[in-house]
This record gives C-alpha cells, sequence and structure tokens, in this order.
C-alpha cells in the first residue's frame, strides 16, 4: 500500500484565489461534454421551430422581407435563452446533490461555483448558436453583413447569454430543485414570443405590442437584425445594451446575494 | 491545558418558533474523537452545519482551530473537511477527476496535488474505477471517495456527520481504519452517530445530545456508569427479570442461589452491564435506535435542511 500522509496542515490559506475559479470552470466545462443529450436539445428545439418557424408559419407572416432572414435572429435568441436557462439546473443539482456544501465549507471564493457555470454556459452556447447559424445559412439565410457586423452581433448575443445565465444561476440558487429550476427554461422559452423576434410588434393587438416592446428580446432582437440584415437599427442598440448590461447586474448581484444567505 | 480545537458556548439556532440549538455547549480537545450522540431531530446536523461555516448561528460563539466561525469562516474552512450524510461528489466527473478537482481547491502544493488523488484511491479499494464516472458506483462507493475526498487537504479537524449510514459492515471497518489512522497522524475528529455501538468503539467520549442540549458528555464507561449497576437478567417462561448486582463473582453466586431457592424455572441467564442503549433510555425517555421517530416531525424535517 502507498504510504500516505495524513498529518494535519495548519498553513492553509484561509481565501480563495484564480486557480479556484479555473478549477471550477475546467469543471463545468467537462460536465458539459458528459451531457450530450443536453447539448443536442438545446440545438436540436432551436433548429425544429426555425425549420417549423420558415415552412409551416413562415408563408403566412407578413415580415416585409424574406421569412426566413426575419425569423433567424429571432430563432438565435431562443437558442441562446434556453441554452443559458438550463444552468439553473445545474446549480439546484449542485445544491441537492450536497456537493455545494462541500464547496461552501472549502476555502475558496464563493463566486467561483458560479462563475463556473457561467463560463460553461457561455462555452456550450458558442457551439449551439454556431450550428444554428449553420443551419440557417443552408436554408437560404441571406445575410447583409460584413465581418464586423458579425462579431458585433456575436457580441450582442453573448452578453444576453451571459445576462441570462447570471439570473438562471439566481433562479437555481432559490429553486427546491432541479424540477423547479428547469421551470424557468420554459419561461424563457417562451419570452421571444411577445416580441419582434417572430413577428412584427406592430402586428400585435394593442396591448401585446405594448408589452412586446417593453420586452427586453425586442430591442436585442431588432439590434441583431439590423446588424445582420442591415435593417434600421435606432435606439434599438442602446437600448438592447441598457437591458442586457442591467439583467446581467441583477443576476449577479441576485446570485451572490442568495449564495451567501443560505448560510 | 492547551485550548480546545473546538469550543461551543451557548449555541442557539431557531427555524421560525422550532427551536433546534438551545443553549448547546461542547468543547473538543485536539487529537480527540468526540462523538456526537442523539435521536433524529435533536441538532447534531445543525451543530455540524454551525461548525462548517455552512449556517449562521443566532446566538452563542463556536470556535474552531482557534478563529471564530461567523468573524473568520475563511479561517475556519483552512482548517476543516466536511463529510455530510449525502455523498458530496460530482456525478459525471470520475472518480479521479473529482479528487483532482478537490486537490486544486484544498491548494495542495504542486507535488501533493499530483500524488494524493491516486494514493488516496488506492487506500480506499477505488483504483480499478477510478476513471469510470461517479455516477455507475455504488452507494458505498461513493461514500468511500467522498471521505477520500475530504482527506485530501489534510485538515485538522475532521467533520462526519453519519458517516458510515448506508455502508455494510467491511466497508465501514475500512474507513475506520482509515480514520483511524488520520487521528493517530494528529487529527480530530467530530462525527454524529445514531449506531451507538460507533459511538462506544471509536470515540474517546461521547457527548449526548437532545432537544439541541447537551445532557450527559463523558467516556461511554463514565455514561454507562451513571445509568446504574449491572445486573443479573433471567429469562423465565413468565419474562424476563432483572436482579441488580455489583458484578462480583460472590454476589452473582449469591443470586443465583437465591434464584435456585425460590425454585425458579430458568431458560437462561447472564450478566448484563448496561449500554449505551439504556443510557439513552435513561437522560432521554426513548430509545435511540436508528429509525426511531423523532420527538416532533416538524423538528426533523427542519434539522435533515
Amino acid at each position: 500500500m502507498t504510504t500516505l500522509d495524513l498529518t494535519p496542515r495548519v498553513d492553509q490559506s484561509p481565501t480563495g484565489n484564480l486557480g479556484d475559479t479555473l478549477a471550477l470552470v475546467g469543471r463545468c466545462l467537462r460536465r458539459s461534454t458528459r451531457q450530450l443529450d443536453t447539448l443536442l436539445l438545446a440545438v436540436m428545439l432551436p433548429v425544429m421551430l426555425l425549420l417549423m418557424f420558415v415552412y409551416v408559419f413562415g408563408g403566412a407572416i407578413q415580415s416585409g422581407m424574406d421569412y426566413v432572414d426575419f425569423v433567424v435572429p429571432g430563432i438565435l435568441l431562443l437558442t441562446a435563452g434556453y441554452g443559458a436557462s438550463t444552468t439553473a439546473v445545474d446549480v439546484a443539482s449542485d445544491i441537492t446533490a450536497g456537493i455545494m456544501d462541500r464547496f461552501r465549507s472549502m476555502p475558496i471564493r464563493a463566486t467561483g461555483v458560479m462563475t463556473g457555470h457561467v463560463a460553461a454556459s457561455m462555452a456550450r452556447n458558442a457551439v449551439s448558436t454556431a450550428l444554428v447559424i449553420g443551419i440557417a445559412l443552408l436554408i437560404g439565410f441571406d445575410a447583409q453583413a460584413s465581418a464586423l457586423d458579425w462579431l458585433a452581433a456575436i457580441g450582442l448575443i453573448a452578453l444576453y447569454v451571459a445576462a441570462l445565465t447570471w439570473i438562471a444561476v439566481a433562479i437555481g440558487v432559490v429553486a427546491s430543485g432541479p424540477e423547479a429550476a428547469s421551470g424557468f427554461s420554459f419561461a424563457i422559452l417562451f419570452l421571444p414570443y411577445v416580441s419582434s423576434a417572430f413577428v412584427p410588434v406592430d402586428s400585435m393587438p394593442s396591448v401585446l405590442s405594448s408589452i412586446a416592446a417593453w420586452n427586453p428580446v425586442t430591442p436585442v432582437a431588432d439590434t441583431v437584425r439590423g446588424l445582420l440584415l442591415g435593417t434600421p437599427v435606432g435606439s434599438s442598440a442602446a437600448q438592447a445594451i441598457a437591458w442586457c448590461v442591467g439583467l446581467l447586474l441583477v443576476g449577479w448581484v441576485a446570485a451572490s446575494v442568495l449564495f451567501r444567505r443560505q448560510r | 491545558m492547551t485550548a480546545p480545537i473546538i469550543a461551543v458556548q451557548g449555541l442557539r439556532k431557531s427555524y421560525g418558533d422550532v427551536t433546534v440549538l438551545d443553549g448547546l455547549d461542547l468543547e473538543v480537545a485536539r487529537g480527540e474523537v468526540l462523538a456526537l450522540l442523539g435521536p433524529n431531530g435533536a441538532g447534531k446536523t445543525t451543530t455540524v452545519r454551525i461548525l462548517s461555516t455552512l449556517l449562521r448561528p443566532d446566538a452563542g460563539t463556536v470556535t474552531v482551530a482557534g478563529y471564530d466561525v461567523v468573524r473568520s469562516p475563511g479561517r475556519v474552512r483552512a482548517a476543516i473537511s466536511l463529510t455530510g450524510q449525502f455523498a458530496a461528489v460530482d456525478e459525471l466527473l470520475t472518480g479521479e477527476e473529482n479528487l483532482r478537482l478537490m486537490a486544486r481547491l484544498s491548494h495542495l502544493g504542486r507535488t501533493e496535488a499530483r500524488t494524493r488523488p491516486a494514493a488516496l484511491l488506492e487506500l480506499f479499494d477505488l483504483t480499478d474505477a477510478a476513471r469510470r464516472p461517479v455516477k455507475t458506483y455504488s452507494g458505498g462507493m461513493r461514500r468511500r471517495l467522498d471521505l477520500a475526498a475530504s482527506l485530501l487537504s489534510r485538515p485538522q479537524v475532521l467533520v462526519l456527520d453519519e458517516p458510515t449510514t448506508g455502508l455494510d459492515p467491511r466497508s465501514r471497518n475500512d474507513l475506520w481504519a482509515v480514520i483511524g489512522d488520520a487521528v493517530r497522524a494528529g487529527t480530530t475528529v467530530l462525527l454524529t452517530t445514531q449506531y451507538l455501538e460507533e459511538a462506544d468503539q471509536l470515540a474517546d467520549r461521547v457527548a449526548v445530545i437532545d432537544h439541541g442540549r447537551v445532557i450527559a458528555s463523558g467516556t461511554a464507561a463514565s455514561l454507562k456508569s451513571q445509568v446504574g449497576a449491572a445486573h443479573v437478567e433471567l429469562t423465565t417462561a413468565t419474562g424476563i427479570e432483572r436482579i441488580e448486582t455489583d458484578g462480583s463473582v460472590g454476589d452473582v453466586h449469591r443470586i443465583l442461589g437465591d434464584v435456585e431457592r425460590r425454585g425458579l424455572l430458568v431458560d437462561s441467564w447472564a450478566v448484563r452491564t448496561p449500554t449505551l442503549d439504556d443510557v439513552f433510555l435513561t437522560l432521554t425517555g426513548q430509545p435511540a435506535e436508528p429509525g426511531q421517530p423523532a420527538t416532533t416531525e416538524a423538528r426533523e424535517l427542519q434539522e435533515i435542511r
């Protein structure tokens, strides 16, 4: 048998460091590669919706342009939103499985565990967004965008993912378990419907269109559409960034406070 | 006398109207093995969670390795390792990946971070399963991995909340052998248990806890002697009869002679010294067998949280 030193160590550092966070990011990335079914669903679901919107409903919707061009930005946000929201389930599972108690009783940065989940969500979304864009191009999505426009659109989608992921983390911390946390995914899945993601807002009844105008998905969708298709962006870009940064801060603060309050 | 490594004074915790800890006092000396023994809902897990900085006390002071759990949680965390009631390992990672992660989070030096995971996997008989995801492990294997994770950081205080629940007798013995090694190397152990036998055999000292207070503490032998003397137990056709004895040969001889003179038909007889079961019954008015209903359901629920 290997001899193993069990002498108590009295000099352990009482504070966390960046290495902890990196180790926890590595953990969540590994977990993502072992949950291919989750990743597959995060791609399949938007692709199915994309095909359904384009080929089933698309002919009946007056969007002022090729419907495939109109709907792809919306589908990208749906992909991003759904991919981000599953983080709530991951965080809630960590808590019910007891591993969160172990992390919280170790001398590491409290936020490291959450940062790990957020980083993994960003990576997963990069994969699923790339796949959805690929399929959109295959079925005739005709982007009129420079490399810089693409970069700006992807940057905004990344900000949107980060914001929703931090909200998802906060939801995961307060949820009573993974099942309850999964409800968030459904809410997020429906968020784009009452927005400019799939149909023009002015085609809705007045009550809905005023809701849609206030839906954060609307300015984000309008901005992504403007960047990729050359439609006018106007004040949407500023609104989109304000919404995303605001949601990100709210999610981050709520997650951090709620995480500590459990103690 | 050196200062205790764990010192708890007047610890109180309640959830709404339900008082879980009601002025608990406790001291554990460096290198000691202390068992917290009590029925479900007595406050064992709550105590452990406060000691591990997972819960905030309502009142009272708790210091671990000289640091206050509320004011210096980081210092306390650097001194302890917690093994909770549920195996706190990542199901999707392999056993080896779990230990490597914990090694990094424990801030072990470069060499130790590389060698200790493999050594611990071997020690806990998990080398063959090291590259399999934990979700394929049996319950016993998970608990072993969980304890291996706790020993990675070479803690000063090992906190074990019902560590052998769900383990078969052989795994239980193996686990205790490793913990014994850690204790001989100078580790302090605080464990909670419902197994009287476990407390009796392994702990230097037992603290009996009920309704959120320590109602008795001492060595298992001294607790037993508080309950009363040994007795001769006679099993007859009509039931069991107990006669007190001081345990000496002469006294037992006298009692058995008496029985013979009375012409009692005895199926079997034995000299019994009090068990911790008796201690429990006397101190709390209820038996402490595992699975016994708690005093109130609400308290039990709160404690599980």
